[in-house]
């Protein structure tokens, strides 16, 4: 009953904010071209939704491209400083600096680089969306209880088997911690890569309604980006349900402690 | 696997360095255990009982001294694989159902047994330990005496020759306890696994064992080795004989004495 009741709240304060915003349009008579309605991006989305759509798809690639390439290397990383100390101490810090710069300010750099179209994109966003992968999966390896693998050793366990029984499923919820950053962090990416140097994408449409001053436009291509984002971000969360049963939280073995 | 072996503990020493000089948690410590049988091993905390297990477990390599299956040396490589291990905390893997987790050891140690053949295992396991109906349960679903039911039967299903275990009942509260304890007998007359059983509890050492090795305060070595001469099957009955409480007084009088006596020393030092 309470939870029931909780989502019923949940939806109405979704509800709310919209109908705020748009009665705050309408009283203050505030011009499209500022603050357009819902009800009017709406109906420009939907005027709209051939462009819309035809540009959600590039957008979707770029981030999932980008995304990929971080997870698959932030993870090998990730296993190599978990394994090894030589690597760990000799390329934490540089991670750790990495991390702190501001990586989108080498956008535009990307576009000397690598030129017009999905390369730069996938290059920005992966970069962003790299370092929570790398050092969320770290922790959660690095993180398992030592007993237990003293008690994998006892049974004579190989190193390969340690990885695979304890240390793996052990991570499993950091790693889905990152993967859930990394998501929000590459669509950032992607969307900043179109910004500056592409002539396709939501990023790109938000860019040309900006110079044309077509806000009603902007905001439709912001929302779709924004749907988009959350049905990715949904994925994931269904996977990691999938894959880790309820019993683990973030933080391993403390229930059966 | 084969019969349990006789096993026999030779000078064993460890030391350990540490920032200032080094630290002897064992010294010259020998006794042989009886195939088949139960052995205790009780002590003051920082005896070094731990580290004894971590020994026997084939986990750590003592400084000095061996040990010997049915009289033949064993390394560490030949000791991993035949000793099952529970301690004090289940360390159950969340991530598996209670079956799973039984399965783990067989998965590791017993390659000979096909898929169909662990699992058939594991399930005869959880239903000896009055588990049966809870197989798919995750170890946050159990209470804490059923996790430590499942972590014995996880650490006997691959039948391993000796069975260590680290003051498995201490967490737990008192009923539950003398249950388990209870359990682990019946579950244990089923194996041919030799048990080597650390503990603070001088009754739960008195109910359980053969044999009591009394050891002393830091560093470690054996004070006393004590015969319980009970028979078999020990219950409830066992705990209210005048013999037990007599045997009881008598492990704890020799540790109070090795307590003192340390005390003493460690206050000249």
């Amino acid at each position: 009953m309470y939870r029931l009741t909780i989502t019923a709240g949940q939806i109405l304060v979704f509800v709310v904010f919209f109908l705020a915003w748009e009665l705050i349009v309408d009283l203050l008579h505030i011009k499209p071209v500022i603050l357009p309605a819902p009800s009017r991006i709406a109906e420009v989305a939907w005027a709209n939704h051939e462009l819309l759509l035809r540009n959600t798809w590039p957008t979707f690639i770029a981030i999932s491209l980008g995304f990929l390439w971080a997870v698959a290397t932030g993870f090998l990383i990730a296993v190599g400083i978990a394994y090894s100390k030589i690597i760990r101490d000799l390329t934490y810090p540089f991670l750790v600096t990495a991390q702190i710069l501001p990586k989108i300010a080498f956008a535009p750099l990307f576009l000397i680089w690598f030129g017009f179209g999905l390369m730069p994109k996938v290059v920005i966003a992966a970069l962003i969306a790299f370092f929570p992968v790398v050092i969320n999966t770290a922790k959660g390896l690095t993180s398992v209880d030592s007993e237990l693998l003293q008690y994998m050793d006892s049974l004579g366990a190989s190193s390969w088997e340690k990885f695979e029984k304890i240390s793996l499923p052990w991570a499993m919820p950091d790693f889905f911690a990152a993967l859930k950053i990394s998501i929000t962090l590459a669509i950032v990416g992607a969307v900043v890569g179109e910004f500056v140097a592409a002539g396709e994408g939501l990023g790109y449409v938000i860019n040309a309604s900006n110079i044309s001053l077509d806000t009603e436009l902007m905001f439709a291509a912001i929302v779709c980006l924004s749907v988009l984002g959350v049905l990715m971000f949904l994925t994931i969360v269904l996977f990691e349900r999938l894959l880790i049963p309820g019993g683990q939280q973030e933080g391993g073995v403390q229930a059966t402690m | 696997m084969s019969s349990a072996p006789g096993i026999a503990i030779e000078d064993l020493s460890v030391v350990f360095k540490t920032g200032n000089g080094s630290l002897t948690a064992l010294q010259d410590v020998s006794f042989d255990i009886a195939p088949r049988s139960f052995l205790s091993v009780v002590g003051p905390s920082g005896c070094g009982k731990s580290t004894l297990l971590k020994i026997l477990s084939g986990v750590l390599q003592p400084s000095k001294g061996r040990i010997l299956f049915d009289g033949r040396p064993v390394d560490k490589s030949k000791i991993q694989g035949q000793v099952g291990y529970v301690f004090q905390r289940a360390l159950l893997l969340p991530w598996r159902t209670a079956l799973q987790n039984v399965i783990l050891t067989m998965e590791v140690a017993r390659r000979d047994m096909s898929k169909a053949q662990r699992e058939q295992e594991a399930r005869r396991w959880l239903e000896i330990a009055g588990l049966k109906g809870f197989e798919n349960r995750y170890p946050h679903e159990l209470s804490g005496g059923m996790q430590q039911r499942v972590s014995i039967c996880r650490a006997l299903a691959f039948q391993p020759k000796i069975l260590l275990m680290d003051e498995p009942f201490a967490a737990l509260d008192e009923i539950t306890r003398e249950t388990l304890q209870e359990e682990l007998l019946s579950l244990w007359a089923q194996t041919e696994t030799t048990v080597v059983f650390i503990t603070h509890s001088i009754p739960e050492a008195v109910l359980l064992s053969e044999q009591i090795v009394v050891m002393s305060a830091r560093p470690g070595s054996v004070l006393e080795r004590i015969d319980v001469p009970f028979a078999r099957p020990r219950d409830e009955a066992t705990r209210e004989k005048p013999e037990f409480a007599a045997l009881a007084g008598r492990v704890r009088g020799l540790l109070r004495h090795s307590t003192s006596t340390a005390a003493a020393v460690s206050e000249e030092a």
